[in-house]
């Protein structure tokens, strides 16, 4: 018999206990520090991300250390007590609402100026002004709702800082150089976007108008910048790096920042930004199109829309790669946190999501479909639209059914086990998968009827290309199901998710190659009849509304299982979360929770709507002014 | 206005409509609360105690399940661990410095790249590199003594001697929900006193006495092996006989010694 001394001896040096409790006497006084630099930037009115620059500054002070780089910082060990109660106010759903609201904003704010730069380009490499007055418009939006992101910003870190004093200071001893400059670029950002938004009028024509467009660049590059920061801190919670086997962090902040997630984080949010920004204008548009009265109004959103809904599906339709991507690199970096993601108390989360999404793709189409009645030779093409229709909602059945079902006991028996016989099979990742490259790939045919509706090709090879076109996507299907079916059904673990890869190139050749035949097609073409912008039923706006509301709902609910995934740990492994919020919540719960905060989101945005309406309205106040004559 | 109030009436119809589907249209599952650490009297802890300390762990804190089993094929099943880590060693791709099975099954959980079971590395490893988590560190967290007594699990589930040592003079934290109870008894020894103890007889009818709330298990061991004894008895809902209602307590897997369950299984399996 071997007792535990024998193993001790085998194992010695492996077993890694992070007992040492930490003294955190610096805490209070980084505390302290923080309450003071958020006094200071309050007074000042400044922005508030300022804020954790000067907790960090003043901190550095307090070190007397010139080299912010830290190093041998252990997490703290908490209990209940450790975390500062305010009555009647539940902490993390305070943090949990201000967070989520400044992501919302913050996402909007972030991608805006992306296309609003897309959009200025456009319009001087065509010059047709419509794409200048339609980018300004974008931009005159997103200025309001960026003084609320910094407000909500300002807001989640003073929420941070009294609730959850302890979780804030290590962060800030690891990032308090990212912190710093985090605020330079804000600053940056914000000289970027008044120039820009100010001097689009004054910067018009030559040399000026590339000046304009440089701003953009410049602004767009800071923006994009500040995001990837702020990433790192949200992905080091998730999966730290820089941590010795003790648990103690003994990196940079590059190291701190470049941690597993990050890049991943990056991409998905930097296309889910894109969408997301396309769906609120959209919704935007759609408002100011319904309450139009004059039929050039109508008209100029009725294509202000259609933009917008363009803008968003194209980021629409690579943001599940970019979330597979994602995944599969939380399984890559932690198998637990990947099971813990998609088959343990998360995994009917994504059922969730599948209606969310279904609705994404489901009200773009639409919007596309009705879309189509603007042009005369859209007759053409709507018969197939049935069909495309058929697809999209078969895909999301697919996509929608669940791996295991919720029975009784009786209808356990009666089914002879938890899954369905025939159904059962779609449940699983290879099904979904296969479904949702279909559901893009079909989506991406709605957008090449819509294109085509108006025009007729005039090349000499048409029947040859729609051949083409039709071989392409017939084999691409083929392809995209062998690969579900056989790879899927067929083969072990390891395959299953290495055939996703195929099954991704193989649904962007496509899209690239349709396209770029298409264009070639259609080069030279001529119109049925002019395009009539504004005879667009009403119902189709409301399509866009549910874009925009399903859209938030939904990165909402994802946002929920980014943090959840982590459990009971502010930093996944290292800084348990002792609190009395630590367990898990529901999905119900989550959901009611993202619920409220979607609703508080969308009545900012009426008001940030509205406030853009405001600005150019004039009252006359005839008789009010001294020595100012009416009339 | 009319159609302002309109679209915020729509808006919150589809808003509404996805929070009615989390709540109402999937099963609402409760996380399990974070575990919550004591202190355990080890030296009061019986040898079945001690195995039945290592299955909790196993299923529970250990996480241990998340990956081996038999739905999502991540890694390779445990149930004959305890046979196959003595022939390890001798495989010409064993790396590492264990001398007995015992000793490879603690190198296993500890250092489990020093074998990676064909087909189970991580991608790309060419199964050089084993993608289980540390087992003593971070969310997992397993002490010396758990980690011995998962070592003791698995030899008991695979019917190999169980050569692990338990502890007397260790006081160590465990989880509080995979703690076994804290005042010991002492074992049975014969199932009729294991049958008493538990009262089957209270919803099972034997040899034609007995209540019918169950199954009769009069000759039951004609019709049911020893592993599905032994399963029905530790995890009754995993299969629910035809007829019956799902009211068999589920607590037994926490109470009752492995020796004992041994000596319950094999009187049921021979009633015949």
């Amino acid at each position: 018999m071997k007792g535990v001394g024998d193993l001790k001896k085998m194992i010695n040096g492996h077993m890694l206990f992070c007992n040492a409790k930490n003294p955190f006497g610096s805490s209070s006084v980084r505390s302290l520090l923080g309450f003071m630099a958020l006094a200071f930037a309050m007074l000042l009115g400044g922005s508030t991300d300022l804020l954790a620059a000067a907790v960090d500054a003043a901190s550095g002070a307090v070190q007397g250390a010139a080299d912010t780089v830290p190093s041998g910082i252990s997490a703290p060990e908490l209990i209940a007590t450790d975390y500062p109660t305010v009555s009647g106010v539940n902490s993390r759903v305070t943090v949990w609402l201000v967070a989520q609201l400044h992501l919302w904003f913050a996402a909007f704010v972030l991608a805006v100026p992306i296309f609003v730069f897309i959009i200025e380009a456009i319009g001087m490499k065509t010059r047709d002004q419509r794409y200048d007055d339609m980018a300004y418009e974008f931009i005159k939006i997103s200025i309001t709702a960026y003084s609320l992101t910094a407000i909500l910003g300002g807001l989640l870190l003073f929420s941070l800082i009294v609730f959850y004093p302890h979780l804030f200071s290590y962060l800030s001893e690891i990032f308090g150089e990212s912190m710093f400059y985090y605020a330079l670029a804000f600053f940056a950002e914000s000289a970027a976007l008044y120039l820009y938004y100010y001097g689009w009028h004054w910067l018009q024509g030559g040399f000026r108008k590339w000046l304009h467009l440089s701003i953009g660049l410049v602004l767009n590059a800071v923006g994009t910048t500040l995001m990837f920061l702020a990433n790192g801190w949200v992905t080091f919670m998730m999966s730290p790096a820089g941590i010795d086997p003790g648990g103690v962090f003994s990196g940079d902040t590059w190291v701190a920042m470049h941690n597993y997630l990050w890049n991943p984080i990056n991409l998905h949010r930097f296309i889910a930004n894109i969408a997301y920004g396309g769906s609120i204008v959209g919704a935007y548009a759609a408002f100011r199109f319904l309450s139009a009265g004059r039929p050039e109004e109508r008209a100029h959103y009725d294509w202000m829309g259609y933009n917008a809904n363009f803008i968003a599906i194209l980021a629409l339709l690579p943001l599940p790669f970019a979330g597979y991507y994602l995944a599969a690199e939380i399984y890559a970096y932690s198998q637990q946190m990947g099971i813990t993601l998609m088959g343990g108390i998360f995994a009917w989360l994504f059922i969730i999501q599948a209606v969310l999404i279904g609705t994404l793709f489901l009200s773009a189409n639409y919007y596309l479909w009705c879309g189509m009645g603007r042009s005369d030779g859209a007759v053409r093409y709507n018969g197939y639209i049935k069909y495309l229709a058929i697809a999209i909602i078969g895909s999301f059945l697919v996509w929608f059914t669940p791996h295991t079902l919720v029975l009784t006991n009786e209808e356990l028996k009666a089914l002879g086990g938890p899954y369905h016989k025939y159904l059962g099979p779609l449940g699983i990742m290879p099904a979904k998968n296969t479904a949702v490259n279909i559901m893009i790939l079909f989506t991406a045919l709605s957008f090449l009827f819509y294109r085509r509706s108006n025009r007729i090709a005039t090349v000499t090879w048409v029947n040859a290309g729609n051949a083409a076109q039709l071989a392409l996507y017939t084999t691409g299907i083929a392809n995209l199901l062998f690969l579900g079916i056989y790879h899927g059904y067929f083969t072990n673990t390891v395959y299953k998710v290495a055939a996703s890869i195929p099954q991704v190139m193989t649904t962007l050749i496509i899209i690239v190659v349709s396209i770029t035949l298409d264009s070639l097609m259609y080069r030279g073409s001529r119109e049925v009849a002019p395009l009539n912008w504004g005879r667009v039923p009403n119902r189709a706006q409301y399509a866009l509304f549910l874009l925009a509301v399903a859209f938030t709902w939904l990165m909402g609910l994802m946002g929920y299982i980014r943090s959840g995934i982590r459990q009971h740990w502010h930093v996944t492994d290292v800084f348990r979360d002792a609190s009395p919020d630590a367990y898990t919540p529901t999905l119900g719960y989550a959901a009611n929770i993202v619920s409220i905060g979607t609703i508080l989101f969308m009545v900012l945005v009426i008001f940030v709507f509205w406030l853009s309406q405001i600005s150019s309205r004039r009252t006359d106040a005839r008789g009010y002014w001294k020595g100012v004559q009416g009339g | 206005m009319k159609h302002f109030l309109k679209v915020t009436i729509f808006s919150l119809l589809m808003i509404g409509f996805f929070a009615g589907f989390s709540n109402y249209g999937i099963p609402e599952i409760k996380p399990a609360p974070p575990p919550v650490e004591e202190k355990l009297d080890l030296g009061a802890m019986t040898p079945e105690q001690f195995i039945i300390l290592g299955e909790k762990l196993f299923n529970g804190k250990g996480t241990c399940t998340l990956c081996h089993n038999d739905v999502g094929g991540r890694a390779p099943l445990l149930e004959r661990a305890g046979i196959i880590a003595g022939e390890r060693l001798s495989d010409a791709r064993y790396q590492g410095r264990a001398t007995d099975a015992q000793e490879y099954l603690a190198e296993s959980l500890l250092e489990p790249s020093a074998y990676v079971v064909a087909g189970f590395g991580k991608a790309g490893s060419g199964d050089a590199v084993s993608p289980m988590p540390s087992v003593t560190a971070g969310s997992i967290g397993l002490s010396e003594v758990e980690v011995s007594a998962v070592i003791a699990y698995l030899q008991d589930l695979a019917g190999v001697e169980v050569t692990v040592e338990i502890p007397t003079d260790v006081q160590t934290p465990v989880s509080d929900s995979d703690a076994p109870d804290a005042a010991p008894r002492v074992a049975l020894v014969s199932a009729d006193e294991v049958i008493t103890k538990f009262s089957c007889v209270t919803c099972h009818k034997m040899s034609g006495e007995g209540g019918e709330l169950g199954p009769d298990l009069s000759r039951i061991g004609a019709t049911r092996d020893l592993a599905y004894l032994r399963r029905a008895i530790l995890d009754p809902a995993a299969e629910i006989a035809d007829g019956f209602p799902p009211i068999m307590p589920p607590t037994y897997a926490g109470e009752i010694y492995a020796g004992e369950l041994e000596l319950l299984v094999q009187y049921l399996a021979s009633l015949r």
